[in-house]
Order: structure tokens, then sequence, then C-alpha cells
């Protein structure tokens, strides 16, 4: 059984994305413990990349940081080795498929496997692709994380059918950043999903508020935020694993 | 040349978010159906024929000919279409095709504002709104380029992320398009992107080589020995070399925008600089560094400022059917300045990096050899910053 089960076994799941080395590697260490130790049950870690079309201006913003800031693939292998050594919880990569390809996607993707990274979310990386990278996820051991978006319709049998670890449910149209309200009927989404397999299903994009991310709760098992964990290092720099703890902390009480 | 998958070899393919997905499938089956019928063939020949003003002349360049002392030269006068590039092509066909689906909006990038101007022309005359995206950079090197779109009814949105040039207006205008889909179409300007980006875009611009091969029949009774072009993503070059494929003694030359130097950082030749990739939809050649983050390219022409090459010029790089040469912003400029003096005739500067390698070229060859050059589009545009490239202050 996918590792990436445990995230959902304690209650509904808070799932935080941290872009990797915004601004430096040791504050995206701290971040890290500061969210698993006030509740979050599964870690999103961004490895930047230059030109990220998924994005919104706010994760663009942090991506730029951080390779400004430096970091390397490789650097980010050494982060996640170290965080290992005490953090428990499942833990996923999400960047792009050039990343991915480019550092070699076996040594890649076995590197996943020896510093315990459970799965690997490409958002450019759709349904008639994963091909490219899914023999070898299964070889080592890494689920590839499929996505769900709201124009999906007619292909959410065919994605939701063959997923694994859990579901990605995009909740609106547009890129990663906060919105004021999700008019998406994930509902219907989300009972076209269970019909065809039993995997969690989060849901991401335009989530920031404890209100929010109750009512997400309700429709389905996980609630992932990027955007408004990111404004926390944009506006606190080295100081915001604090902060984002205690956000974390309020968000995983809304959705107990 | 693609398979179903709309692979080019290895290249090509569809990686884009899945919010895409089911846009880029309908865009494939409204093109599949709308290619073989009748109506839209007879209003796209009438387009192409009444607006943009087809066939381009292909010109006998007897000057440069003589001037050169080696093969004879003819030039392809997309310059002269409409608009004044070949980019009309490829945005009439399309915006007829997005017309038909139902859209009402079209989206565009554009780098030197060629493109942008060509979609917000297609826009207006079919009643379209029309936004394009220009990177920032671009706006203060084209201007001009970007009054015209306005004045054409355009919106116009500089593109400050990244390094604010071509690259990065795709990447908005793939951003813009997630969030808008129902009502609008992206009219990508080149063979690129996710499938079938790439096969739509060539088969709108093959137009260019299949009126070359009647062309040079009628003229020479015989095909060229080489065809040369410039390329950015490649469009006017997949235009110029498809009707020639599969005629092995006709050489395909791509010249690609070396800026600086292709041993240099400051290059935008993709083959002679760039590895195996995934990007903006497609797998092919990017300028990169060692952990796959796009490397910021650089040419003095907007228009072939870009990290990629479109995945069907990849493919031919493979198989040897294609050449893709290196030309620097020195010997662009010198071509541009070469064409002027001694055609009366001012090319993009784009097309300039093709006349460039035709001038090195031509008189290695012999007298009774044909080289067949497509003159993209049209310099004005181009004018100001040459002259500030050589040291003259005007400004538009």
């Amino acid at each position: 059984m996918s590792n990436i089960r445990k995230a959902f076994e304690n209650g509904k799941a808070f799932i935080p994305f941290i872009t990797c080395g915004d601004p430096d590697l040791e504050t995206t260490a701290a971040a890290v413990r500061s969210a698993v130790e006030n509740g979050a049950d599964l870690i999103e870690l961004g490895i930047p990349f230059s030109d990220p079309t998924a994005e919104g201006p706010v994760i663009q913003g942090a991506n730029l940081r951080a390779l400004k800031g430096g970091v390397t693939t490789d650097g980010i292998f050494g982060l996640v080795r170290e965080l290992r050594l005490d953090v428990k919880v499942p833990m996923v990569f999400m960047t792009y498929a050039n990343v991915v390809f480019s550092y070699g996607a076996e040594k890649f993707i076995s590197a996943c496997r020896d510093i315990q990274i459970d799965g690997l979310i490409l958002p450019d990386l759709p349904y008639e692709e994963k091909e490219e990278f899914l023999p070898l996820c299964r070889k080592y051991g890494v689920d590839l994380i499929s996505l769900i978006a709201p124009t999906s319709e007619n292909r959410i049998k065919m994605i939701s059918g063959e997923a694994e670890g859990f579901l990605y449910i995009v909740s609106s149209l547009g890129v990663t950043g906060t919105r004021s309200e999700i008019k998406t009927d994930l509902d219907s989404i989300v009972k076209m999903v269970r019909e065809s397999t039993d995997v969690p299903c989060a849901v991401g994009f335009g989530i920031s508020t404890p209100g929010q991310a109750e009512k997400m709760a309700g429709i389905c098992d996980g609630v992932i935020v990027g955007s408004a964990i990111i404004k926390f290092l944009e506006r606190y720099g080295r100081e915001a694993p604090k902060y984002i703890g205690e956000y974390v902390k309020s968000m995983k009480d809304a959705i107990r | 040349m693609t398979n179903p998958n709309g692979r080019f070899g290895i290249h090509g393919g569809q990686y884009i978010p899945e919010t895409l997905m089911n846009a880029v499938i309908e865009l494939e089956e409204a093109y599949h159906f709308y290619k073989k019928d009748s109506e839209f063939n007879r209003e796209l020949t009438e387009l192409f024929n009444e607006y943009a003003g087809r066939p381009s002349r292909l010109y006998y360049a007897g000057k440069m000919t003589k001037d050169l002392g080696g093969a004879k030269i003819y030039l392809k006068r997309e310059d002269l279409n409409h608009t004044g590039a070949h980019k009309i092509n490829n945005v009439l066909g399309q915006a007829l095709l997005a017309k038909k689906m139902g859209k009402t909006r079209l989206i565009a990038e554009t780098g030197a504002g060629q493109h942008g101007v060509a979609t917000a022309t297609a826009a207006a005359l079919m009643g379209m709104e029309c936004v394009v995206f220009m990177g920032e950079e671009d706006t203060i090197r084209q201007a001009l380029n970007v009054y015209r779109m306005r004045l054409l009814g355009a919106s116009v949105i500089p593109v400050r992320t990244g390094t604010a040039t071509l690259k990065d207006a795709v990447s908005e205008a793939m951003r813009e398009w997630t969030s808008r889909i129902s009502d609008t179409h992206y009219c990508l300007g080149s063979v690129m992107g996710p499938h079938p980006f790439p096969t739509i875009v060539r088969d709108f611009q093959a137009v260019i080589s299949r009126e070359i091969r009647e062309q040079i029949k009628e003229k020479e009774g015989r095909l060229p020995d080489a065809v040369i072009a410039c390329v950015g993503g490649g469009s006017n070059a997949i235009g110029s070399f498809y009707h020639f494929i599969e005629d092995r003694d006709v050489r395909l030359i791509g010249c690609e925008a070396a800026g600086k130097g292709a041993d240099t950082f400051e290059t935008a030749a993709t083959i002679a600089a760039g590895r195996l990739g995934i990007f903006h939809g497609m797998k092919s050649y990017f300028c990169q560094d060692e952990y796959g983050q796009i490397a910021p390219v650089y040419s003095i022409s907007a228009g072939l400022d870009y990290p990629g090459i479109g995945p069907e010029h990849a493919h031919l790089h493979d198989t040897g059917r294609a050449e893709y040469v290196p030309v620097t912003d020195d010997e662009a400029v010198d071509a541009f300045e070469y064409l002027a003096k001694t055609e009366g005739i001012i090319p993009a500067i784009e097309s300039a990096h093709a006349v460039a390698y035709a001038m090195k070229l031509a008189p290695a060859m012999d007298k009774e050899k044909i080289i067949v050059i497509t003159i993209s589009g049209r310099g004005d545009k181009d004018c100001a910053a040459i002259a500030r490239y050589r040291g003259e202050d005007i400004h538009e």
C-alpha cells in the first residue's frame, strides 16, 4: 500500500505546499518542521522551475526567489535526506516535467526512493504523457499523482481509474493562487471520481481561509494550500516558519 | 510526418496541464474535420488570395546573384503579404478555424510583434476580441508594433515575468488560456507547443513551399538546390521546407539566431547550444542549464529570441534531413544592410539571418545552382533598432 495513504488516516488531510529554497533551504526545513508539528499530514515540496506555467504570480515569485538564491535539485535532495531524520509524514515533490527529464528520469526517480519521497506531482504531465515517467515510478515505488481539472469531464473515469497515491483535484480554471470564491461543482466531480477509485481525493488551487478549507473538507479527503503559505515566506522570509505553523494549525483545526 | 500521438520521431507530444487537455482534443477534432471541408478551404483560399495578397512573389535577385558570383538566388517574398510577414498565413487559418468552432476571442503571444499584429488583424476582420501577450522588453524594442495592435483593436498585455521576452509571453498566454477556455482560442504563432499546434501551424504555412515549388518550376523548370529560412520556433522555415522534404536533392537549411555567438551565453541557437527537454507542451531541443532550468536566451531579433525549436525541426535535425546553422547578430545586421543596398529590399532582422547564411553559401556554389531564401517579413519594424546597433540614436 502506498505510504501516502497514511496522510489520510488522521481525519481530513491538510497538505501544505512549500517551494524549496525560498528564501533558502534552512528556512524550508524549518517551515516543513513547523507545519508538521502543527498538524500537516502530507508535505508537498516544490522543486523550483524557471518557467512554471501552471502557477500564478505568488508561486512564480517563490520559484524565482529560490532559483536566484542558487537552489538546485541536488541541494533539495540533500534537504529531504536531512528532513527524513525526524519527519515521518509522507512527502511528495511538485515540479515540472523538464526538471525530472533533464536530471535523467531514472536518476531522479531512484533518488526519490532513496530519500523517501513518496510521490511526484507534475502539472505538465497529463494522462496522455504519463508513460514518460510511469514505468520508472513503478520500478522505484514512487506514486505518480494524477490531476483532475474542472474541464476534465469525460476524462475523469479514465484518469481516476489509474490513479495512485492520491488524486489532486484542481478546484478552478486558471493557475494557482488564492480566490475569494470557488464556483466549480466539486461535489459532482468527486462523486464521479469515487465511482472509479478508492484513492483519496485532495482539492487544491485557490484555497486560503479556514472557512474554505472546512467547506472543501466536507466534499473530499484533503485540502492542499500553496499560495497562502508562500505569502508568509514572501512577507517574513526567514521568520516565516512560525507564522506558517500558526496558519497550518488554524487550517487543520478547521477541517478536523 | 505526424504520428497519431502528435510525435515527430521522439519529439512533440502534449505536455500541458490537465485543464487544457479537452481544449486541445476539441481543437484537434475540429481541425481534422475542417481541413477536409471544401467550404473551409474555399474560404481560406479566398482570404489568402484576396486579403493577404497571395501568392507571394518568387523574385530573382539578379544583382545579389551577380555580386556574390555563385548560385542563382531567388527570394520568396513573404514580406509582401498583408501585415508584412508570413505570420498572416497561419493566423487566417487559425482564426477561421476558431470562428467555425464558435470561439469569439483570440489570444496570442508575440515576440517581434508580427504575430501579434497578424492576430489583431484577423480578429478585426472577423469581428473577434483579441488579447496579445508580449514581453515587456519586446514592447520597448518593437513599440511601433504595439501601437499597430492597439490600432487594430487588440489589447496588448506587457509580460514582466522571467526574461520579459517571447518565452514568457508564451507562458503567460498559456496561463490565460487555462483560465478562460470556452470562448477563447489560443492562436499560437509558431510550429511549437502541444499537439496539434505544430501540425496545424505547419499546414497553414506550407502554402509557402507549395508556391515555391510551382514558381521555381515555371521559372527554372526544376527544383532548387537549397531552401534557406530563419528559425526561431520555426514556422516560416517549416512552411518553406515542407513540400521539399521528400525531395532529397533539395538542401533544407534553417538559420538560428546565435546572438553574440553560439558558444556564448548570449545566444538563442537551440540546435547548436541546446539539448533535449520538455517545455511549453512539447519534447524538443531547448537552451537550458544542467538542472533543466530554461536559459535566458538572447538575439538582436525579438522574433527568434526563443529558447526552443519546433518538434518537427528537432526531428528533421535528428534524421539529418535539414541542416541548422547559427548566424550571429553581426552577420544578420550586415545582411540586413546588404539586401537593402543591393536589391532595395529591407528584410526583417529575422529574415536577415537567412540572407546572411546565403551570402556565405552562394559564392561556394556553381552558377547553375539555385538557392531560394525565404524573406519571412519586412524590416521597417527593425530600422530604429538597427540604427541604434550601429550607434545612431533614432527613436520611433
